[in-house]
């Protein structure tokens, strides 16, 4: 199941970590993943959530856009470069689509909201276990959106990389059966390829959200947020 | 089977029965246009006989039974027949050689306009939007279009005149003339009867048009809250308020003239209308709507409706698919707006819902169809539902604005 090669102890739960400034919060997700998963620890603020997945290196850290001394960016920023298999699954309340595509580029591997089901949430943590990308309809949203937002003269501009700064037309129109709200497997035989092929997708444009340094995506962002 | 239309989707009907490409196909069409006439005849024919892909009768089985409309092809094709006539008085007999296959054309179209479904209807529309636009301007605009005609008639005759030793042209022409006249004078108050005919159906229809986009603002609006009040009727607190919306709404309808549910005077943008119909459905449906929105645009009449349909879409999901959550997303490209309402609930057989409900039909797909857009559901039992809409965009509002 998982690519790392790094099976999760205590047959095959996960062990997560949830940092989230609302103790109510932290005791209701932990209550929904009941024993599906192992909750290894949590924390409530940026500095505290660093020691201690450093300390306790689980294999998902559940982690609020939002918290009280800035972005959840900084705690994904602290700890990809020297615990690249602890993976981040971004969630939040609030709509606000920049704060949401700054944590994936700081380097979580999927993003939901916290309506999300308890069975969901247990479903997206072990997909993130996995190594595979958990998208919400309301992520594929955000991200067509992002790049969209890319006029065609920018195109002639030096700094473009196609490779980096565009979607594929397959890659667009998972995007938007996700957004539509299709499963993986929905939008495989939607689509007549396999689910494997569906997340290769969904995981390259995870890469180029990452790793584009187009800035287009800053711009967009600034431009959210004036709006 | 007609399909994938350019036109009458002739061409690819033609092809997917003969096995030859399409391309191919349309360009023998062309050729045989250009040759003789008969190749448009021809065209217009197979699009009268051959029943749409989907569909198992054609339209010349419809319009056999529209009376007016073969009134209509009798009159134009006696005017066009008296044209004939002044065109071969004057020796113009190249034009006798197009001139059968246009009547048949022209008479063909004309059933086809009147009785082609809805769909196709609307492809028409966009094919001849470039005439209608003139004569539906401005009336300085539409004199001059008359003052062009008339001019080129002119010119035409008296080069026809000027082509021929007058003389021996003179002597026939009174005699044209005078049949003309007594054509004119027999067939002429038949065609007027036709005109005005003509004109009372289409004022009918719009009337028709109007009703029906009352009823199904009736329908979206005060028979959804009777309805929700029949359910609730163990919460006073919430019929009252249901109630209470529900009358200001009416009101400002009835008295100062704006639209229940329309989205102008409260949201502005597209984006904005998507939110408020989540909320909304949230609100009184007691389901989760899971709304994305990708891009924005202005309001107007067109999208309006489009909002419209996708809030019976959402509300109609919310009601009968029996799950706890709605997707709902919008995108606005630069041609185009599109929606999908989607739920993983009971699903329907779309053909099996009696005529009587009014939703689909009425709030959905006629609704769409009026405003030149168009709705799709795919249902299965068991799975779920999915109504996808498109409506396009007006060209002025083409400009992708994005906020």
């Amino acid at each position: 199941m998982t690519t790392s090669g790094v099976p999760a102890p205590g047959g095959g739960r996960p062990r997560v970590f949830i940092v989230d400034d609302h103790g109510l919060f932290r005791s209701g997700v932990r209550s929904e993943l009941g024993d599906q998963v192992e909750v290894v620890g949590e924390a409530d603020d940026v500095e505290p959530a660093i020691a201690l997945i450093t300390e306790r290196l689980p294999d998902v850290v559940l982690l609020d856009v939002h918290l009280p001394s800035g972005g959840g960016q900084a705690v994904v920023a602290a700890i990809r470069a020297a615990h690249p298999d602890v993976r981040f699954l971004a969630l939040s309340a609030s709509d606000a689509p920049e704060d949401v595509i700054a944590v994936i580029r700081a380097g979580a591997r999927g993003y939901v909201t916290k309506t999300i089901s308890g069975p969901d949430l247990v479903a997206a943590v072990r997909r993130i276990a996995a190594d595979d990308t958990v998208f919400s309809p309301r992520l594929a949203g955000f991200v067509l959106d992002a790049f969209a937002a890319l006029p065609p003269d920018d195109g002639r501009r030096a700094s473009f990389d196609p490779e980096l700064d565009q979607l594929t037309p397959r890659e667009r129109e998972v995007l938007r059966l996700i957004a539509r709200g299709y499963t993986y497997k929905e939008i495989a035989r939607e689509l007549y390829i396999s689910v494997k092929t569906v997340e290769s997708h969904v995981s390259s444009v995870l890469r180029k959200l990452q790793l584009s340094t187009r800035h287009q995506l800053t711009r967009w962002a600034a431009d959210r947020r004036l709006a | 089977m007609r399909e994938d239309r350019l036109a009458g989707g002739v061409a690819a009907g033609v092809a997917a029965r003969t096995g030859f490409g399409v391309t191919f196909v349309r360009t023998a069409f062309v050729v045989a246009s250009l040759a003789s006439g008969f190749g448009i005849a021809a065209y217009v024919l197979a699009w009268l006989l051959l029943p749409a892909a989907g569909e198992d009768s054609n339209i010349a089985s419809k319009a056999l039974t529209d009376r007016r409309g073969i009134a209509v092809v009798a009159g134009l094709g006696s005017l066009l027949l008296v044209v004939l006539l002044i065109a071969s008085a004057f020796g113009a007999g190249w034009l006798g050689n197009l001139a059968w296959p246009l009547v048949l054309s022209a008479a063909g179209m004309v059933m086809i306009w009147r009785n082609a479904p809805a769909d196709e209807q609307a492809t028409l529309r966009r094919l001849a939007e470039p005439l209608l636009g003139l004569t539906e301007g401005h009336w300085q605009s539409r004199t001059g279009l008359r003052v062009t005609v008339a001019s080129l008639l002119v010119a035409g005759l008296v080069s026809l005149l000027a082509g021929h030793p007058s003389q021996a042209l003179l002597r026939p022409l009174g005699g044209v003339a005078l049949v003309i006249a007594a054509i004119v004078v027999l067939l002429g108050p038949w065609w007027f009867g036709i005109a005005r005919d003509l004109v009372a159906e289409r004022q009918a229809r719009a009337r028709a048009e109007e009703r029906a986009d009352m009823a199904s603002r009736i329908h979206d609006s005060v028979l959804q809250t009777l309805a929700l009040i029949q359910r609730r009727a163990g919460e006073p607190q919430q019929v009252i308020q249901l109630a209470r919306a529900q009358e200001r709404e009416l009101r400002s309808w009835l008295f100062e003239g704006r639209a229940p549910g329309s989205l102008a005077d409260r949201g502005g943008s597209l984006a904005a209308g998507v939110r408020l119909i989540q909320q909304d459905v949230e609100a009184q449906h007691g389901v989760a709507v899971e709304a994305v929105t990708v891009g924005d645009c202005e309001l107007d009449d067109d999208l309006g409706a489009l909002l419209a349909a996708a809030r019976e879409a959402t509300v109609n999901a919310a009601k009968w698919s029996g799950v706890p959550v709605v997707s709902l997303f919008a995108e606005v490209e630069p041609a185009q707006v599109s929606l999908f309402v989607r739920d993983r609930g009971r699903g329907f057989d779309p053909a099996a819902v009696p005529g009587d409900r009014k939703g689909l039909a009425e709030s959905v797909h006629a609704r769409m169809a009026r405003h030149g857009g168009s709705a799709t559901v795919r249902s299965t039992e068991g799975e779920g539902t999915e109504v996808s809409l498109t409506m396009p965009r007006a060209a002025g509002q083409r400009e992708p604005s994005r906020a």
